[in-house]
């Protein structure tokens, strides 16, 4: 059946984000003085053909290691496995 | 000598490099992507551009093209692999070279002349070239910060394999003008054993006067020198 995946790629906490200060820094221009940090990552939607949803999130953790993300540099996290509406069991 | 130039869908630069092997005297040869054969490369080349349009991330998705294996391996016998750019971007996500290039610190896309100090003698691409002396050589691209951990860069520095360091053009420390914001400066870095470099400026883009700077005109004579000697690499490729 299918399953969609949705998968978070980001930088690690150590490595610097301009992209996330530049957003940090601009809300905080328009008066979100409360903004303490902001960090920008990608999201990934997966459609996976699989047997269960065990092996789906191991399919689409298999994906993350070998291509979605460079693990010098990002962290990911696989945010939800759920069958889609025209999922066949 | 005979130079390969890897082109990808997306690559820019294969055709300056050759342009700059041709003015050096010496033969160049394009390797498709698909194909596994570096038709007797003395030295491969991997140009700058968007192989692939890194629309995932720069070299995540030519790394497993079928020529990248057959440079790998290549490089694993001693045979000179040269990334500018794009190609220092591959060599990284291929594991050749350690750490990353990402988002410029600027945000923007820099191509701007650049001045390079070279960090180490114990490379056939650098080799004579005096420490003290700069070179002029331009960059072009939004995603050139060097990242790599603290142990990494240490390790580096230990190991003399900081090819280049961005400076200014008096030679002191970079500071603000440096056009990316890489950790420690670093503008290229070689191997362990010295054969593979990877550099985000382009010296193919600095070969003749004309241009505003010939410097990068020497890396291409001394990867010709050291192939002519002979010394400690891969016979050609096959």
């Amino acid at each position: 059946m299918t399953w969609v995946a949705e998968v978070v790629v980001q930088l690690k906490p150590v490595v610097n984000d301009p992209q996330g200060l530049v957003v940090r820094d601009g809300l905080r221009r328009l008066g979100f003085t409360g903004v303490r940090a902001a960090r920008i990552g990608k999201h990934v939607e997966l459609e996976v053909e699989a047997d269960s949803e065990q092996d789906a999130r191991e399919s689409v953790a298999a994906m993350c290691e070998k291509l979605l993300r460079n693990p010098v540099i990002e962290d990911y996290r696989i945010d939800s496995v759920r069958a889609t509406a025209e999922g066949r069991a | 000598m005979r130079f390969g130039i890897t082109v990808f869908p997306g690559t820019w630069s294969d055709r300056d490099c050759a342009h700059a092997v041709e003015l050096a005297g010496h033969q160049a040869v394009m390797l498709w992507h698909k194909d596994a054969d570096l038709r007797g490369a003395d030295c491969v080349i991997l140009p700058g551009g968007f192989a692939y349009g890194d629309y995932l991330r720069a070299g995540a998705v030519a790394r497993f093209a079928p020529l990248m294996e057959s440079v790998v391996a290549f490089a694993d016998r001693g045979g000179l692999v040269w990334g500018i750019c794009n190609g220092f971007q591959i060599l990284c996500e291929a594991h050749l070279l350690p750490g990353a290039l990402t988002r410029n610190g600027s945000l923007q896309f820099r191509c701007e002349p650049s001045w390079l100090r070279v960090e180490t003698q114990s490379s056939p691409f650098t080799a004579g070239i005096a420490s003290e002396e700069v070179l002029q050589i331009p960059v072009s691209h939004g995603e050139g910060r060097y990242v790599a951990g603290e142990g990494t860069l240490d390790g580096l520095e230990r190991d003399e394999r900081v090819a280049f360091r961005y400076v200014a053009k008096d030679g002191s420390p970079a500071g603000a003008s440096s056009p990316n914001g890489s950790m420690r400066d670093v503008a290229g870095i070689v191997n362990p054993a010295g054969n593979v470099l990877g550099m985000m400026p382009h010296p193919e883009r600095a070969c003749e006067p004309l241009l505003g700077s010939d410097d990068g005109m020497r890396l291409f004579l001394n990867v010709a020198r050291a192939v002519s000697r002979g010394a400690a690499f891969a016979a050609p490729a096959s």
